[in-house]
């Protein structure tokens, strides 16, 4: 290229502006909806010249034009010829046809044996025909005839050349009943190559003959692309990973791990509590697919909320939970310290619960269509309804281009009925996020009683892609729902367009719980291990202050919470909304401290800072809990001292664990040499009772992430 | 970390109604081809509006497809036919033409720094005929002149030919630049 072109080129690149975002959206919307509406007509064959409805008539006036009077006189004999065989009494004896119904295949591979009268009657009636063909196309395919000597039958018409002889093979003599695949290749290629032919000069010859309905049959399921289709496909089926080639659009929820602080410069950690464990269902749901999980993926404090812990429970007439404040020596940093901060709910006599109003609030757009997603719904929902009682009502709502009421309020002892709502559900159609939230929450509304729970359950696999698909204003309309008293909670189904960063805003804001399930055992454990957890709140705006010492604690960081932190003036603020509690649930937060004078310390002390700390007290720093007992307005607080360090027990050395696993999958940058032999050996020692396996599950899932990290 | 399927199977599978393959080819190529047909026509609005035009037909056109050729050939093509079927239907080519004033106005605003520069892309923009513009749009856009011949339908000759007289045109304008 010249330097003028280059030139050119460098300003032309200058010059071009980016695509518009918004525009290109919506065009390749514009683009998957014509291709969806194309999808339905394409299995149809297209009429062409060839196939169409007049195409007999069209081909005999396009031939009949095309040729010099001679040919044309030739022709038109040859008709006449057949007008005799086919009128004259003479030629109704020859032209004793196969019975109409009897498919092609069965009369080449069994008439030779079967029938031989009939066969040799067909053989000369073919012959007989044959003549009258190669009489009627002789003169037109005479110059052609030089070119390919070969072809004597003169059938070298444009695109029936190659396939004519054996047409010719068949037709003279039908094929050995020993070789029945050959006659069926050439039975097919037959009937491809005559229907060509027909509109020629056998139009009026078959006018009346059964064979032309055969051939009907036999042309019209043939798909319009032919062989380039099945060879696409052939190229496409085996291919291992599917999901390739489907466009990834997850989107994570999470913010940049938290950093460093420094206790004299922010002495004050503010977050709210976070008892979600989508995170770790889709790490695992990663693993187990052989990929190390996207690090936004990776929410340290649901991985380690996601397992049940052995804290000690409130006394009753205490607080709804208990707290439990320890300290122990980091496993990845002898230097440092871990300060493990446990709250444990108090678990309510379930028998004397309040009656629970559940809507189902489903996703049937297409993409629900594969059997991690719709199928593994209706199972989930299955085992869950064993859990709920004879006064508890449930309600299904369906929402996929438009939003539908599958199941009117019906109580759950009436199984019959709602198992087979759950079973009419399809996938199809695109996904209307809002329409459908709307109406379950219009129908929650109606089934609201003074002392019952109310809750929207949210199934999907994350795709708002109708409608009001910004998460604000969905945000908005459900923080206006939670205050009316109703609750949602979201279940993640499926991966590829799994919108985590919605489905955690919804959740959030409505007040529940977000699931991510992935496979059967994870629907056990979330809808009827943990349903009383996932169903009934025992205390709302969990939020937690910790106050760290500077003369004890010279710099700490929060492992996790990122997408939980509040701002320090956010504790006392009762308005500003936090997580919730459910009964038996425990949450679990950790903090790695350095202590002054530690060797780990990052940053250097000040030089002129002033020393007015209270160097006294032996505290490392102070805890400060807010909550609202459910139903109330006014929060209340409870304060724990984080006091010395001690030896760790089971479930926080599990904890220590889990932080560190997360922080490997994440950002590795404050472990050290600490790797996921370390991480493996903690969790396998300290799996404690381990009643469900989710322990053995994990370490199970650290092995993975090591072979898959190499 | 996973696998990339190519452009081809990504088509293939389309063509056979793969909803999935077809948006994931689409997102793929959206940006080049709305960068090439900006070159095609020189105005933004413009550009949009045939990236829509063409985004709108490509699911009928995915028939069209032989997995022989690259898809990117094959997407160009349909762009260029697209964009001739446009400028088939204005009512003057000459607004076609001064699309590149219009563009060029409103982006002096902002960028006066390059607008000298950008004034002689105009200019040359301007010049070149419709045939010419096409063929300069592919090759600026890293076409090798085969390529570029498979996707306009014409032999390697013409667009050889057509990038001298390009080259030509350019000199033209550079000398009468130089001649003011």
């Amino acid at each position: 290229m010249t330097d003028d072109l280059d030139d050119l080129k460098s300003l032309m690149n200058m010059a071009t502006p980016r695509a518009d975002e918004t525009r290109r959206a919506e065009n390749i919307a514009l683009a998957r909806k014509n291709f969806d509406d194309l999808q339905g007509s394409r299995e149809a064959p297209r009429p062409t010249p060839v196939t169409g409805r007049n195409a007999l008539w069209t081909g005999v006036t396009t031939m009949l034009s095309a040729m010099t009077s001679k040919a044309a006189l030739t022709t038109t004999t040859a008709i006449v010829a057949c007008g005799f065989l086919v009128l004259t009494p003479a030629g109704q004896s020859l032209l004793t046809p196969p019975t109409p119904t009897e498919p092609v295949l069965t009369k080449l591979t069994e008439a030779p044996a079967a029938d031989d009268t009939r066969a040799s009657e067909n053989a000369e009636l073919r012959i007989a025909e044959e003549v009258a063909v190669q009489e009627a196309i002789a003169p037109l395919a005479s110059p052609v005839d030089r070119d390919h000597p070969p072809v004597p039958e003169a059938f070298a018409f444009e695109g029936i050349a190659a396939e004519a002889p054996a047409a010719m093979v068949s037709e003279t003599a039908p094929p050995p009943p020993a070789a029945p695949a050959t006659a069926l290749g050439s039975v097919n290629r037959k009937e491809t190559s005559q229907s060509v032919l027909s509109p020629i000069a056998t139009s009026d010859l078959y006018a009346s003959a059964p064979m032309e309905s055969v051939m009907a049959d036999e042309v019209a399921p043939q798909p319009p692309q032919g062989p380039s289709t099945l060879s696409a496909r052939g190229r496409i089926a085996p291919d291992p990973n599917p999901i390739a080639t489907q466009p990834n659009t997850e989107t994570y929820a999470n913010a940049a791990p938290n950093p460093l602080k420094i206790t004299s410069e922010e002495p004050v950690s503010t977050f709210s509590i976070d008892v979600d464990t989508a995170a770790y269902s889709v790490v695992r749901s990663s693993l187990s697919r052989g990929q190390l999980p996207p690090a936004n993926a990776v929410r340290i404090e649901e991985l380690i909320n996601y397992f049940p812990y052995d804290y000690p429970a409130p006394d009753a007439g205490d607080a709804p939970f208990r707290t439990t404040v320890s300290s122990f020596e980091t496993p990845w940093n002898p230097d440092t310290q871990l300060v493990h901060i446990a709250l444990q709910g108090q678990m309510p006599a379930l028998d004397d619960r309040p009656p629970l109003n559940l809507v189902f609030l489903i996703d049937t757009s297409g993409s629900m269509n594969s059997p991690e997603k719709l199928p593994l719904l209706k199972q989930s929902f299955r085992i869950m309804l064993d859990q709920l009682r004879a006064q508890d009502q449930v309600a299904i709502v369906e929402y996929a281009g438009s939003a539908g009421q599958v199941l009117a309020p019906t109580a759950a002892s009436d199984r019959e009925t709602i198992l087979q709502a759950l079973q009419s559900l399809g996938a199809g159609g695109s996904t209307n996020g809002q329409g459908g939230l709307e109406q379950a929450y219009a129908v929650a509304h109606t089934m609201a009683e003074d002392g019952e729970v109310n809750r929207v359950i949210l199934a999907t696999d994350g795709d708002f892609n109708v409608g009001v698909n910004n998460p604000e204003a969905l945000k908005d309309f459900i923080a206006d729902k939670r205050d009316t008293g109703t609750y949602l909670s979201v279940l993640g189904f499926g991966r590829g367009n799994l919108d985590d960063a919605t489905m955690q805003a919804l959740a959030q804001n409505g007040n529940g719980t977000a699931a991510y399930i992935d496979t059967l055992s994870e629907a056990q454990k979330v809808l009827v291990d943990q349903l009383s957890g996932a169903l009934f709140p025992i205390a709302g705006d969990v939020k937690v202050q910790v106050e760290f010492n500077p003369a004890r604690v010279a710099e700490y960081r929060l492992i996790g919470y990122e997408t939980r932190a509040l701002n320090r003036e956010d504790f006392n603020n009762d308005k500003v909304d936090a997580g919730e509690l459910g009964a038996g649930h425990s949450v679990t937060a950790i903090y790695e401290i350095t202590s002054v004078g530690s060797p780990a310390q990052l940053s250097d002390p000040l030089r002129y800072a002033p020393n007015t700390v209270a160097a006294t007290s032996d505290e490392l720093g102070y805890v400060k809990l807010r909550y609202k007992a459910p139903g109330e307005d006014i929060s209340r607080l409870i304060e724990t001292p984080i006091i010395g360090q001690s030896i760790p027990g089971t479930e926080a050395s599990f904890v220590a664990a889990i932080a560190g696993f997360g922080q490997l999958l994440r950002d590795d940058s404050y472990l050290g040499d600490w790797g996921y032999e370390d991480a493996i050996a903690l969790a396998n020692a300290n799996r404690g009772d381990d009643n469900f396996g989710y322990r053995t599950e994990a370490v199970q899932l650290m092995r993975l992430a090591q072979s898959l990290s190499k | 970390m996973r696998m990339k399927t190519s452009d081809e199977d990504l088509a293939a599978a389309a063509a056979n109604g793969d909803g999935a393959a077809f948006a994931n080819l689409l997102d793929r190529h959206y940006d080049r081809l709305f960068a090439f047909c900006f070159r095609l026509t020189g105005q933004r609005a413009e550009a949009e509006d045939l990236t829509q035009d063409i985004c709108a037909a490509l699911p009928a056109k995915l028939g069209s497809y032989q997995r022989r050729a690259k898809v990117t050939t094959w997407l160009y093509r349909v762009a260029v036919n697209a964009a001739h079927d446009r400028r088939r239907k204005r009512a003057t080519y000459t607004k076609a033409t001064s699309g590149w004033g219009d563009w060029e106005i409103a982006r002096k605003a902002e960028q006066t720094e390059t607008t000298e520069a950008l004034d002689w892309l105009t200019a040359a923009m301007n010049q070149l005929t419709d045939d010419l513009r096409d063929t300069l749009a592919l090759v600026l856009d890293d076409m090798t002149h085969s390529q570029a011949a498979e996707i306009l339908g014409v032999s390697e000759g013409t667009i050889s030919w057509r990038i001298s007289e390009a080259k030509k045109a350019l000199r033209a304008i550079k000398e009468k630049e130089a001649a003011e």
